[in-house]
């Protein structure tokens, strides 16, 4: 008998750029990033999926990449929050929580913008209770929420998406 | 649609000159937050770091017989280990606050000899990742003797209960009997005396959403240690590891940068510090320590749990009120990090928002088999500011009074502030009669009775409910003295350094540590209205660096005080450096200080645009070309500590001032229980804040409506609660729910502004008034339940089920309370 397989090499797509590397096979997909990708802002904030902080696209869907372990999002095509703007220059989404002061520590902020992206990118008009219900998996505790809906909701109306 | 409305300020316009400050001015750190570009601690990397993981006791009370860590050493990657055995020798106790018996706690970074709750930290195991630090602490091996847990606070003075801390010869920390004015006068004087046998302030904390973390290096050469870190309290901090490390705090630089949430939670974060120095300095490799979310909620900073028992109110016919006396019994849990603090820190609060003269109030503080509290937003004054509150509401349903009028009558007026209470402390300003007409407009009262009969026809009890709350801020450290007549600490200061660098930049350093409060931002603002720029020119250093010059005793985020202390020294800094520049222009033109005003990065002649002298050239005239000066030019570098006039309270009387500023929040719900099940929800809410100037009002609603959410959670869903054997059954966010999306109701929020004429900018520390919240919800509940037997709220958490036996059984509920009249 063989030593059993407790690695593997993975390539993923992340912000559009290309990365190749071997993760352990117990390894979560958000420590990868993290720890081997220094892609630092996808946060952690729980150990049982409850809190959001580290929510990415994987394929265009929004996921807590603590929920996902590296070796089964290879091949993926992966947006983390430092994907969202270009060259500095802030999404509508962004300016938008910046304006309604939808932040305040900023540690939720990542997987806040990132379900609201994601939301916005299926829905441009959600009503009220569709943003509420988007972002039902991400724990912010600064805010208590109300100017996040706000500012979800301000980008929406302005008709610009994500 | 949004539900956030914000009233016009309605307030009086302050005497401030209005330029920068007082705007909604979007916020210096968002840039980076937004992109994912803050730094926060577990994002800091070491080359051959070393991942530290904490083996916890599985008991909450329990004899360490043995620990062998040899197996986990076997393993490849393994670093190394820390145990109990190694810190007693290697480290001294920490520092005790108290007095006898509190003080004779001993507490170190890990556990010595015995466990004492669940969760303690026993043997700390460093590896080459964090997933193999974790599995080679299970091969630790523990001998545990377990222990009886003691788990309710109202029988650790039991003679048969089990004791904590042998040294302690019981389980009290601390006991204080506080009283002022005359109560038998008052109780002889009252018409109507209201008792009450049993209040209870519930467990739970803020749970900051980045949970503590460190990144520790040691430096052979100098025997200095760095802790990159998240503690929002570098003073204390370094004050309690410096003794127990046996070296100068010269040796201790704590670094903060963006720290995801804090609330006082992160204030105590020493002994892990201190474990993480020891195994820096062993294993000679920076150590990175990241809390798991469950470590958190069994170890760290739980808020305090109260008891107030055999409360008296002495009341008139009109429901003035004349006084009250209880005791109080105060659950501190396993060990004394920053309490018995909390013993005194209430009484910042004495009568709350009445003018009631005659107060008093045994206090008693003990220890039990549970996770340690430490200050949680509000502390200990939310506590006590609850029980007013409930008093109030308690009062004026038995003797059928309105809660509105009765708040009204005994309202601290406007036109007596500023005020002295009973104990001494002096509310600076305010208008709370005005707040609670804003709130009651906001919330729509008017509509009351209309929106009752609605519900009624749905099969639902609707229920208002007022909470009043102060915020007291900016801390007199010689309250501490009222615990213990030892201490030395008095007063509270703040540090902040301005200065004008070679290439005209404008650098501001802070001795804060904040945590999502926005200090960048408003010290941004202060600077520039007083040097003649935009916030924009301005750059604020992240976080503290306790090797900056400006690091003191009392440095960090906390106790709300920034607005005060922070912006205090801020603005003396900045009014220095400006004099200094008009006196380099003065030299260059010829002229009299007095002559040269600053305005758009330019020093200049009043009258005289033309000789006018940037900013870039004066930074670049004193740091590379001085050359030619008859006399040295000034330093363009200006450092300034903001020191609060304050007097050590009297010991004896325990009378004093014990905070300089006053805020205040209240809050108005509207409930709608459903009376088959007991689940209910808010469906409607207003909050109006008064915190004197406001320097960015965008930024103190923010911190309005996180105070608010933070209530909201405490009063129905958050609770570290314990079972009978000391487990914790509420260790992750499983099992303790924080609010989310769809939990928040409708909120409108207000403000008034109330100026404190004891602070340089008229602003008032705030962000802690969500005690307000808790007690909005308790009376709009205790209305709502008024047609179904009258059930009366003696708990501050009330989940539904506990709505749901209020409903089946409220005599059980009205039996705790008597009344005897006249």
């Amino acid at each position: 008998m063989g030593e059993p397989v407790r690695s593997k090499v993975i390539t993923l797509e992340i912000n559009g750029e290309a990365y190749e590397l071997e993760v352990p096979a117990r390894k979560l997909l958000v420590h990868a990033l993290r720890d081997d990708l220094n892609l630092t802002g996808t946060h952690i904030g729980c150990d049982t999926g409850n809190c959001g902080a580290c929510t990415i696209h994987v394929n265009g869907e929004a996921v807590k990449s603590c929920m996902l372990l590296a070796i089964q999002a290879d091949g993926a095509q992966i947006t983390t929050v430092e994907g969202l703007a270009t060259d500095g220059e802030l999404t509508p989404l962004q300016q938008s929580f910046a304006e309604s002061h939808a932040l305040q520590c900023g540690y939720c902020t990542p997987g806040m913008l990132m379900s609201a992206s994601a939301l916005l990118a299926d829905n441009p008009s959600p009503s009220e209770e569709e943003i509420r219900v988007a972002l039902q998996g991400n724990i912010c505790r600064c805010t208590g929420y109300w100017n996040i809906i706000e500012a979800v909701s301000t980008a929406a109306q302005g008709g610009k998406g994500s | 649609m949004t539900s956030v409305e914000t009233t016009p300020k309605t307030g009086e316009e302050t005497t401030l000159e209005r330029g920068f400050i007082g705007q909604d001015y979007p916020r210096k750190e968002d840039q980076r937050l937004l992109q994912g570009q803050g730094v926060f601690t577990d994002d800091i990397k070491r080359w051959g770091m070393g991942y530290v993981h904490f083996l916890r006791s599985p008991h909450a009370h329990a004899k360490i017989v043995s620990v062998d860590v040899s197996k986990a050493l076997e393993i490849k990657g393994v670093y190394g280990t820390l145990t109990g055995d190694e810190v007693a020798l290697q480290t001294d106790p920490f520092f005790q606050i108290a007095s006898e018996p509190g003080a004779s706690v001993r507490d170190y970074a890990l556990a010595v000899g015995k466990a004492r709750y669940l969760g303690e930290p026993v043997v700390a195991v460093v590896a080459e990742t964090r997933e193999l630090a974790r599995d080679a602490s299970e091969l630790v091996e523990v001998e545990y003797e377990p222990l009886p847990a003691l788990v309710d606070a109202r029988h650790a003075m039991d003679d048969d209960a089990p004791v904590l801390h042998e040294e302690c010869g019981g389980n009290l920390a601390w006991h204080g009997a506080y009283e002022w004015g005359d109560l038998d006068a008052a109780f002889a004087e009252a018409d109507h005396v209201v008792k009450i046998s049993e209040l209870h302030f519930d467990r739970f904390n803020s749970t900051p959403l980045e949970n503590d973390a460190a990144l520790v290096e040691y430096n052979r050469g100098t025997g200095q240690w760095t802790l990159y870190s998240n503690n929002q309290f570098p003073g204390f901090a370094v004050i309690m590891m410096g003794p127990a490390l046996r070296v100068g705090l010269d040796k201790l630089r704590i670094v903060t940068q963006d720290i995801g949430g804090g609330f006082g939670n992160k204030i105590t974060s020493h002994p892990q510090l201190v474990a993480c120095c020891l195994l820096a300095r062993k294993l000679n490799r920076p150590i990175q320590w990241t809390e798991w979310r469950t470590e958190f909620h069994q170890s760290m900073s739980h808020g305090n749990e109260r008891w107030f028992q055999d409360v008296e109110v002495a009341v008139k016919a009109d429901g003035t009120l004349l006084g009250f006396r209880c005791n109080a019994l105060d659950d501190a849990g396993a060990y004394l990090r920053y309490e018995p603090l909390g013993g005194v820190i209430w009484s910042q609060v004495t009568p709350g928002m009445y003018r009631w003269r005659n107060i008093r109030v045994d206090f008693t503080q003990v220890m039990t088999n549970k996770a340690p509290v430490s200050p949680n937003r509000g502390y200990s004054r939310m506590q006590h500011l609850w029980l007013t509150e409930r008093i109030i509401d308690i009062v004026a349903t038995e003797l059928g009074l309105d809660p509105i009028e009765t708040r009204k009558l005994n309202y601290v007026k406007p036109e007596d502030m500023p005020y002295e209470t009973p104990n001494g402390c002096v509310y600076d300003s305010g208008d709370y009669p005005r707040a609670l007409d804003l709130a009651l407009e906001l919330i729509g009262h008017e509509g009351l009775e209309e929106r009752r009969r609605d519900a009624e026809s749905r099969g639902k009890l609707l229920g208002f409910g007022i909470g009043s709350t102060l915020d007291s801020g900016t801390n007199n450290f010689g309250q501490s003295q009222l615990i213990n007549p030892e201490l030395q600490f008095s007063g509270n200061n703040e540090v902040a350094m301005v200065k004008l660098d070679i290439l005209g930049e404008i650098v501001v350093t802070l001795g804060t540590a904040p945590q999502g409060q926005g200090h960048e931002t408003t010290s941004a603002q202060v600077v520039a209205d007083i040097i003649g720029c935009s916030p924009d020119d301005v750059t604020v250093r992240v976080g503290h660096d306790s090797y900056w010059n400006t690091h003191a005793g009392f440095s960090g985020t906390y106790a709300s005080q920034f607005a005060v202390t922070g912006l205090g020294a801020v603005k003396g800094a900045a009014e220095e450096l400006a004099q200094q520049m008009c006196k380099l222009a003065s030299m260059v033109f010829g002229c009299s200080p007095d002559d040269i005003e600053l305005v758009d990065k330019h020093a200049r002649i009043k009258g005289n645009p033309e000789a006018a002298l940037p900013f870039m050239a004066m930074g670049a005239i004193v740091n590379a070309g001085n050359a030619g000066f008859p006399e040295d030019p000034p330093p363009l570098n200006a450092r300034y500590v903001f020191r609060p006039a304050f007097d050590v309270p009297d010991k004896e009387t325990k009378f004093g001032n014990l905070t300089l500023t006053y805020a205040m929040q209240i809050h108005a719900c509207m409930v709608e229980v459903d009376p088959e099940t007991g689940y209910y929800e808010i469906v409607d809410y207003a909050a109006v804040d008064d915190c004197g100037s406001r320097v960015n009002p965008k930024i103190v609603e923010g911190q309005v409506m996180g105070a608010t959410a933070h209530a909201i959670g405490a009063a129905i869903w958050e609770t570290f609660a314990y079972d009978e054997d000391g487990n914790l059954l509420t260790p992750n966010f499983y099992d303790y729910h924080v609010p989310h999306a769809m939990d928040m109701p409708p909120l409108r929020t207000g403000a008034i502004e109330s100026p404190s004429p004891f602070t340089p900018l008229g602003t008032k520390g705030m962000g802690e008034g969500g005690g307000a919240g808790i007690h909005a919800v308790c009376a709009a509940l205790q209305d709502a339940l008024r047609s179904r037997g009258g059930a009366l709220v003696s708990d501050s958490h009330n989940p539904y089920h506990r709505v749901w036996s209020m409903l089946r059984d409220p005599e059980a509920t009205r039996t705790n309370v008597e009344i005897t009249s006249k």
